[in-house]
């Protein structure tokens, strides 16, 4: 079947199982557009190619599924650097469409044209520029393959408008669709170990099994590796405490008695301490990011370490592991569990490990996450509102946040108790993320709430996207915690420069958020004090025809607590000054 | 371990990578994005036209040779990486140099260039071109006893490498895709 090359693309992402392209047209992808008008894709017009991407972000956490989002050359291409980079970062699956000047015209400096291959090459787990309209079926394939398989991530195809466009005849090709095996065939150096080794397994599970104060340090690849049941499973058989780290909240139950919460620069207590004080760090699907060891080398110190991860470039670049695995999580988890038992059924025991759990206990009596409530007429406790917005709404409601204090304080106040429930950008730390990835979100969950909550700074990067809700009917509900300022900088500038503020005051009032979400086609709603809050929130709840945002005046003076001041070691915790002088 | 005539900051990866357009822009950019340091490099095809391989010869004091490989891996395009020990492997190099050479010095140079198995490829008034292959350290020994001539210019390739065919060890390391 003759067919051109915009055809072939629209067609290859159906075949791919695509449901949704987020994306905004423009000169060079012109031809792949037209066949979108006849296509059962659904597109979703964005306002800024940034919301484009950070929407197929949203969709992908919640669904596991990669997102897709489409933009022309030039310009477009770069408004994606950021959602690109931010995904790698997050390993999060993904496929980026880029159009491109004709491919005669790349080089010679043409309208829109920028070298989007080489600015994206270091931010995607791998490019293609796309140079004959025959390769687009393969290379659509390749992309999805990469992109959801070994470390998922973001896979961009730059797309040159010859090879699309009906009327230049680079654009014919014959149709194919290339097997699977093919595809493997296709990427020679491309072979991902998902099988965990034998020996390495039965070593981990001699040590945990020895182990007297062992810790699961569980990160964002349990939810990438669909390994939360796992992970559950691996932790009630050798009756292990679970840190769950930003990215993995969601992935071991909050409720669930094994369960310690983050840990980290803004960890609480128990969780940061009892990895410090671990004999035995159990390291799944997690990198050892700079903001959960704090200072490397003063890092559990005492930790032997079982290091799973599907990236053999993980293991060892941090801390060196006595036990590497390289491998899938689930499965690595699973053979893990079949381990254990295998020991337990040849007679080995757990040791007494009473006086660790008693240890544990002490710490989360001792240093709750805490918070003083407002005195009546001053500004909300975002705390509370956190409590409030929580309690307020389903247990599998979807919680999508920016970037700073109201981040930390949501994933601090949450209780996360189901998997693909929490959407955020850790690894890059994108302001401006919340808005279009809740509205991802809820374009991939549609039976679920999803409420973003967002700071005043961020949610002025990426606002107008409620436009695009409000066009589209994806009612996602925003509650900005809103202090007047750039809340983290803040913070760090009254902790660690003396006070002196520079640049973060942004105003309570201007712009108007509540003119401005009406503006967009939103219900506005402004909130200033305890007692509105929950009938506000319900009101929220209520709306399913379009999106709400509530402003919920908050005071600017407050700070996240705890906090490992940035370089120090996890042992300098400052705890919030109500439990007086932190201790060991 | 010291090897006589070896830098050990210096190791030598041979890289397998596909021969498409691009990919030597991926690996370089890998070493520029992670602070790696690359001390030579060569490319060419190989018998294998749908290859081709990437001769590095890495500075190990930026970062360790393990952290490297790895993510050399990680690239889509690169198939396989061999880590090859000076001591097991036959290394070349092709050096050209312009020196000066007027009549008092021209025997002096030629001289000197047989000696090293060299040819002289273009003759001027007062300067020879001369080409010069060989181990590395050798080509530095010439370029060393050819300075005080005057070198107008010199061009090296920087380093090709395979394995010694050995009788009873592999000598080709291959540096495996998992820790």
């Amino acid at each position: 079947m003759k067919i051109d090359g915009g055809r072939a693309l629209i067609k290859a992402l159906e075949m791919e199982g695509v449901e949704t392209i987020f994306g905004l047209p423009g000169g060079a992808i012109l031809p792949v557009y037209d066949p979108i008008i006849d296509s059962p894709i659904r597109h979703i017009l964005v306002r800024h190619e940034q919301g484009a991407g950070h929407m197929a972000e949203g969709f992908a956490h919640v669904t596991g599924k990669p997102g897709v989002c489409m933009v022309t050359s030039g310009p477009a291409a770069t408004n994606v650097v950021t959602p690109l980079c931010d995904a790698y970062m997050d390993s999060v699956p993904m496929v980026c469409i880029t159009g491109q000047v004709p491919f005669s015209a790349i080089g010679t400096d043409a309208f829109q044209e920028c070298d989007t291959i080489g600015i994206t090459r270091s931010v995607t787990k791998h490019n293609e520029l796309i140079t004959e309209a025959q390769d687009i079926p393969l290379r659509v394939r390749q992309a999805f393959h990469l992109a959801t398989t070994g470390r998922p991530g973001p896979v961009l195809l730059d797309v040159p408008k010859d090879i699309v466009d009906p009327k230049n005849p680079r654009s014919q090709l014959e149709w194919y669709w290339p097997t699977d095996d093919e595809v493997i065939a296709s990427l020679p150096g491309y072979r991902p170990t998902t099988k965990g080794h034998p020996k390495m397994i039965r070593q981990a599970a001699e040590l945990i099994v020895r182990a007297e104060r062992p810790i699961i340090y569980a990160g964002g690849g349990i939810l990438k590796a669909r390994a939360a049941e796992a992970l559950r499973e691996l932790a009630e058989l050798c009756d292990i405490h679970v840190v769950t780290t930003l990215m993995a909240r969601g992935a071991f139950p909050d409720d669930h008695p094994l369960a310690l919460g983050m840990p980290g620069m803004h960890g609480n207590y128990t969780a940061v301490t009892s990895m410090q004080r671990s004999d035995l760090l159990i390291a799944l699907g997690t990198r050892f990011d700079d903001r959960v060891t704090g200072k490397v080398d003063a890092f559990a110190p005492e930790a032997k370490v079982i290091h799973v991860d599907i990236d053999p470039a993980e293991l060892g670049k941090v801390r060196q592991p006595d036990v590497p695995i390289v491998g899938d999580c689930r499965l690595v988890i699973e053979e893990l569990v079949a381990a254990v038992r295998d020991l337990l059924e040849g007679g080995a025991t757990f040791p007494d490990r009473s006086e660790w759990k008693q240890r544990i206990s002490g710490w989360q009596e001792r240093y709750p996450l805490t918070y003083e409530q407002s005195e009546p007429g001053d500004p909300l406790k975002p705390q509370f509102v956190l409590e409030r917005l929580r309690d307020n709404t389903p247990d599998d409601t979807i919680v999508v946040s920016g970037v700073g204090q109201h981040q930390m304080w949501t994933s601090q106040y949450w209780r996360f108790n189901h998997p693909y429930t929490w959407v955020n950008s850790g690894g890059l730390g994108t302001m401006g993320f919340a808005v279009p990835a809740a509205i991802g979100a809820k374009v991939g969950r549609p039976d679920r709430m999803v409420w973003a909550v967002d700071g005043d700074g961020c949610f002025q990067m990426t606002a107008q996207e409620l436009v695009t809700a409000a066009s589209e009917r994806i009612p996602i509900k925003v509650a900005i915690l809103n202090n007047a300022y750039l809340g983290m900088v803040r913070q760090w500038q009254e902790m660690f420069y003396d006070e002196r503020y520079s640049e973060v005051y942004l105003s309570p009032d201007l712009p108007d958020y509540k003119l401005w979400a009406e503006a967009m086609g939103c219900v506005g709603m402004r909130v200033e004090s305890p007692d509105e809050v929950d009938a506000a929130i319900q009101k929220a709840n209520e709306i399913d025809d379009r999106p709400v945002v509530i402003d919920f005046r908050t005071d600017s003076r407050e700070k996240v607590y705890p906090m490992v001041p940035a370089g120090m070691s996890n042992d300098d915790i400052v705890v919030d000054p109500a439990h007086g002088e932190g201790g060991r | 371990m010291t090897v006589p005539g070896t830098d050990v900051r210096h190791h030598t990866l041979v890289v397998l990578v596909e021969n498409k357009a691009g990919v030597l822009a991926r690996v370089a950019s890998l070493f520029a994005r992670r602070g790696f340091n690359i001390f030579s490099l060569a490319v060419a095809p190989t018998e294998d036209e749908r290859f081709s391989r990437i001769t590095i010869v890495v500075d190990v004091a930026s970062a360790p040779l393990e952290q490297i490989t790895k993510q050399l891996y990680k690239l889509v395009n690169v198939v396989k990486i061999s880590e090859l020990d000076p001591r097991d492997s036959v290394e070349r190099e092709l050096m050209l140099v312009t020196v000066r050479a007027d009549v008092t010095a021209r025997s002096q140079v030629i001289e000197l260039v047989n000696l090293f198995e060299g040819r002289v490829v273009d003759v001027g008034h007062d300067e020879l071109t001369v080409s010069i292959d060989g181990e590395p350290d050798r080509l530095d020994d010439v370029e060393a006893l050819l300075r005080p001539f005057g070198i107008v210019e010199l061009q090296r390739t920087g380093r090709v490498a395979l394995p010694k065919l050995e009788h009873d060890a592999p000598s080709l390391r291959p540096v495996r895709r998992s820790a």
